[in-house]
């Protein structure tokens, strides 16, 4: 025989501890600790070639600037490590769950990216000649009729920039149609539950906010509202399904009873998700709603934002839209209606961002609704509350549901499972990261203890939804049983430890300078 | 359905484990007769499908790289580098949510942490936040916030805002306290409008709010404005809509400004017809908390290592409810991601320079105007913009241009449709433009005003 | 003289200005204190007007004016260092001194003992 010796031990050897040594480089080996540009980056790096014009002189005299700015820069080799290991301590949707109740982080279909990309979409201006861009604002009217169909309302604005920015428009179409009736009210009525967003927008449109209280069953208290309802009143903000995850079964009576009573009906529409192709809104009496595109149609949450806010309107209300809005013109062409009349009788709210809004998210949100179709949207909406109450179902024996089923598509828990174990939901919601899972929403809505709400979306497998009950069970087991270990600290597995936010509150440091800067 | 996992078989044992026979006993809060209407809607559609459907619609657009192309006012036409686009698609920044959970979010965290500095560098001021909506509604807050800080609500807007920024602001703050008064648009003469301002300037002001450089191109020294607004206690709002033009304009900080908002797309963002773009918002420190939006922080964790963390949130909606600073609860991250890698990019160096190629760019644009007979250009300052006066409608040339594969700029009465300025024409020349494409569009305008 | 609200606030009263903080108990449930807005000297206030906040990490709670009356001085202090209010909050985590204007007010409020009742019978 040939006898090569050079091989390698291809079975495990050793029997050492990381824990037993630090690193000399600081990172721990995929896990790369990653400093500030400016720990890295330099004045004179750059990762773009720019030639300079050879003969420059400005025409700015005095208002050039000079001093340096401070910026670090650094090479594309550079810049594509620093952020590509940035990358690498977040948790993604593309990474696994993300039961983030409330929030709907389903599956981002990359379809949708590439849409949004294509140079006709991504590479127009908005004040282009309307000829140069008929497409993207009949893409425009193409998203506006499945929105409007999907809700059976009759009118969409589209240019909100985000959910809360979508109630803002909402809200102040209904002021404005108030006004346009004389009708000068003060009132909104918000239940406990609501998101925090609601109370805020009311009161940026000169409102005062009363709560009304829920009910045993996590609904809103039909009784109190009607007793709070006058003519003082202007709206009622409802978010339904509602924040508990379930939906209210009175919504009839409590459209009834705000219509009766002068006032308008808006319906939060974060939890739309449930109820696509399922619910009409404009059917129990909405008057006014938003969507999130940014949760309900699939464009990426992308780290916080961008997000995108439609508002559907009711005829009571469509007269009252933002500008501008896109309107077909009788030979067929589409033209965006920019401006106000000029004889100041325009009942339109006014104007609500720069443009038109985030085309970018309409794209992405119509590729989407054209991918699933309506059957497709339907199924999605029966997945997710499918997906939401097999959790509840297979939770409920060793955690405690705050309400009975069935629930919507987000099953809400609360820490009474925990009482006398000494873990908080706090600790709990931690010990998720170290099992790989992005925490569920805690500590809201704010009607229950210790609030956990989970919100599994329809882009779960069946194989998916039983690792994370079965960590879920090990966990509530383990807090049950005492054994606190793994909660007191947690997470211990995640690029950080818990941050001490106190700290940071106390003393913000809120952007790098240079150690010759600090004062 | 390609994105749904689940199987029939799945299906069948999941409502097994809950107990009902159907997915619909599972609405059984719905009021009957409510749920499942029909419902007018195509069926499912391949990727094939949907591409075709949506590319269809993209090919009746004229992409702005496809033509020379010389439109601005608010949105700007850059070269973004290939590596931003690659590097904000990555699944772990594009799929994330806001980091409310730091332990997972530091990627996140320590971009918006970076952010916060470039914008704070670039603008001259001392903090910023991790971003708004956009310019516009950035300009709004910054009205509202300097209303608290004063304890004033009388808000001046200069003329040389953009028109549809003055817009956003009225709409915004029609059911505040706030009282907004707006000046007029003087394209021609930016420094009667400045001094309109300063006489203006009283002790019920809350703020004035310029832009700079001004819808009209005007590159303003906003030094006296500063000082008029301070003796009032007023504080100075200053508008960048090119962000582009602090590379080489001294920074509003350097001329007084107290709050500066922005418009960041032009750096790593694409024009995507008006959004999403990224709203820029910078402050002095002592005003930090009554800034809107969301901060970032340096922090340590429970090992002592640096992490960082969402910070100063007591301001927020989530907390403080009807009492919030602002209702805003998304800031811009994945824009501001864009911002943050093409600036790290560029670093001080080529931010410089590419500001030196667009100033260049527009000194040949407007020499390309003024030896065009019947053409005037207003500016004596600017930076990538200017405004020419036509001896014709602007729009009818724009219009003529546009048909010969041209886009000329935005004439202005598009901006302020009855304030006399038909023959105004608003131009940008960007480092894309090549002196092809400036000799083109010199020709094209000599033959329509011929 | 020294008295206690229902809104969990101490005051004591020496020559006619009133020292105002929070309790042990309030600094105890609102956790890490991390800022403290305070009124400004001269301000005016009536019994119940929100006189200051006071703000933990996740949380921002009005500090009421416990009587009517003018605001005399500020503890500065507590813009660098909101802890104080946590380790001292009888003493060196004072909020503001205020005038008496109307000493009936003092009537409807505790004393210690009234308040440490008070506080036993929220459990």
């Amino acid at each position: 025989m040939s006898m090569n010796n050079q091989g390698r031990p291809s079975s495990a050897v050793g029997g050492g501890s990381s824990d037993a040594f630090e690193t000399f480089s600081g990172h721990k080996g995929l896990r790369l600790a990653e400093p500030l540009i400016y720990e890295i980056g330099n004045h004179e790096t750059t990762g773009v070639d720019v030639e300079e014009p050879s003969d420059f002189t400005s025409s700015l005299g005095a208002l050039e600037r000079d001093g340096e700015i401070g910026c670090a820069g650094l090479s594309e080799p550079d810049a594509v490590r620093h952020y590509t290991r940035l990358s690498r301590l977040n948790y993604g949707i593309d990474m696994g769950v993300f039961p983030l109740g409330s929030c709907t982080m389903k599956h981002n279909p990359r379809l949708n990216e590439k849409m949004a990309r294509l140079p006709g979409i991504g590479d127009i201006h908005p004040l282009q000649p309307q000829s140069t861009v008929q497409g993207a604002l009949e893409l425009m009217q193409e998203l506006s009729h499945w929105l409007m169909t999907l809700t059976g309302m009759p009118a969409v604005a589209l240019s909100p920039k985000a959910g809360a920015h979508g109630e803002l428009c909402g809200v102040m179409a209904i002021r404005k149609a108030l006004e346009a009736r004389g009708d000068a009210r003060e009132v909104i009525l918000c239940p406990e539950s609501a998101h925090g967003t609601n109370p805020a927008t009311a009161a940026f449109c000169g409102y005062k906010v009363k709560s009304i209280p829920g009910k045993e069953n996590g609904r809103v208290n039909l009784e109190a509202l009607k007793d709070a309802l006058d003519d003082t009143v202007a709206a009622v903000m409802i978010t339904n399904p509602n924040t508990c995850g379930l939906f209210e079964n009175e919504v009839r009576d409590i459209a009834d009873a705000v219509h009766s009573a002068g006032a308008f009906f808006y319906c939060d529409g974060a939890n739309f998700n449930a109820i696509m192709g399922k619910v009409r809104p404009g059917d129990l009496g909405v008057d006014a709603m938003h969507f999130n595109l940014h949760k309900t149609f699939s464009t990426p949450h992308g780290g916080g934002g961008p997000g995108s806010g439609p508002v559907v309107f009711s005829d009571a209300l469509k007269a009252h839209v933002p500008l501008p809005y896109v309107v077909k013109t009788s030979d067929g062409a589409m033209e965006l209606k920019e401006w106000p009349t000029s004889d100041g009788a325009d009942p339109t709210l006014g104007r609500l961002t720069a443009f038109h809004g985030q085309m970018g998210m309409y794209v992405r949100a119509l590729s989407y609704m054209l991918s699933h179709g309506g059957d497709g949207l339907k199924q999605a909406s029966e997945d997710a509350v499918l997906s939401a109450n097999y959790i509840l179902a297979a939770l409920q024996d060793v955690m405690t549901a705050s309400f009975d089923g069935p629930c919507m598509h987000e099953a809400l828990f609360d820490d009474r499972f925990l009482k006398d174990t000494g873990v908080t939901t706090l600790d709990f919601a931690k010990a998720m990261i170290d099992e790989g899972y992005h925490p569920m929403t805690m500590y809201f809505p704010l009607v229950v203890h210790g609030a956990m709400l989970v919100e599994p979306t329809e882009s779960e497998s069946k194989y998916n939804l039983d690792q994370f009950i079965t960590s879920m069970r090990g966990l509530a087991g383990e807090a049950a049983a005492g054994k606190t270990d793994r909660f007191a600290g947690a997470p211990y597995l995640a690029p950080r430890k818990r941050l001490d936010e106190t700290q940071a509150a106390r003393k913000p440091v809120l952007r790098y300078r240079a150690p010759e800067e600090t004062p | 359905m390609r994105y749904l996992p689940l199987t029939g078989d799945d299906r069948q044992q999941m409502l097994d484990k809950v107990g009902v026979a159907s997915v619909d006993e599972l609405f059984r809060d719905v009021p009957s007769g409510d749920l499942n209407p029909r419902i007018d809607l195509p069926r499912h559609k391949s990727e094939i499908d949907v591409e075709r459907t949506l590319s269809r619609m993209a090919a009746k657009n004229t992409a702005a790289g496809s033509v020379p192309f010389f439109v601005g006012a608010g949105a700007y036409k850059h070269h973004v580098p290939a590596t931003v686009d690659h590097i904000i698609q990555r699944g772990e920044f594009l799929t994330a949510y806001t980091p409310y959970q730091p332990e997972i979010a530091q990627g996140t965290l320590q971009y918006i942490f970076e952010f916060q500095t470039q914008v704070a560098q670039l603008t001259g001021m001392d903090v910023a936040n991790a971003s708004m909506y956009d310019g516009s509604t950035a300009t709004a807050e910054a009205v509202m916030m300097a209303r608290r800080v004063t304890r004033k609500k009388r808000a001046l807007l200069a003329g040389g805002l953009h028109p549809h920024y003055r817009a956003v602001v009225e709409t915004t703050t029609q059911f505040t306290d706030d009282e907004i008064v707006a000046f007029k648009a003087q394209p021609a003469d930016p420094h009667t409008e400045l001094q309109a301002i300063i006489d203006s300037i009283d002790d019920s002001t809350s703020c004035v709010v310029v832009q700079n450089p001004t819808i009209a191109g005007h590159v303003m020294d906003l030094a006296p404005l500063a000082e008029a607004a301070h003796a009032k206690k007023a504080l100075l709002i200053v508008v960048v809509t090119e962000v582009m033009s602090l590379g080489l304009v001294k920074s509003p900080g350097e001329m007084g400004a107290d709050i500066v908002v922005g418009e960041g797309q032009s750096i790593g963002n694409g024009l995507n017809f008006g959004g999403p773009y990224v709203g820029l918002f910078a402050t002095k420190q002592k005003y930090v908390r009554q800034m809107p939006g969301r901060l970032c922080g340096e922090t340590i964790d429970a090992d002592g290592n640096r992490g960082f963390v969402l910070t100063l949130s007591t301001r927020e909606q989530h907390i403080r409810r009807e009492k919030a600073t602002s209702n805003i609860c998304t800031n811009s991250s994945l824009c501001s991601l864009a911002f943050t890698i093409h600036m790290t990019l560029l670093g001080e160096k080529g931010l410089r320079a590419i500001a030196k190629v667009n100033h260049h760019k527009t000194q040949q644009l407007k020499a390309a105007m003024q030896a065009t007979k019947g053409v005037e250009v207003l500016n004596d300052t600017f930076f990538n913009e200017i405004t020419i006066r036509l001896p014709k409608d602007a729009t009818e040339v724009v219009d003529a241009l546009a048909n010969q594969g041209i886009l000329a700029g935005v004439p202005m009465a598009r901006l302020m449709p009855d304030a006399g300025v038909d023959d105004l024409l608003i131009m940008a020349a960007t480092e894309t433009v090549t002196e092809q494409d400036i000799q083109a569009l010199a020709d094209a305008v000599k033959e329509q005003v011929q | 003289m020294l008295k206690f609200s229902e809104d969990h606030e101490w005051m004591l009263i020496e020559d006619g200005i009133a020292t105002v903080g929070i309790t042990e108990h309030a600094q105890n449930a609102l956790g890490d204190i991390v800022f403290v807005e305070l009124p400004e000297v001269g301000a005016s206030y009536a019994k119940g007007d929100d006189a200051a906040v006071v703000e933990s990490v996740k949380a921002a709670s009005e500090v009421y004016a416990p009587l009517t009356g003018d605001i005399t001085a500020i503890n500065e202090d507590l813009e660098g260092e909101p802890g104080k209010v946590n380790s001292s909050p009888m003493d060196d985590g004072w909020f503001f001194k205020m005038t008496v204007s109307d000493s009936s007010e003092l009537d409807g409020l505790m004393d210690e003992a009234g308040y440490n009742e008070f506080i036993a019978g929220l459990e």
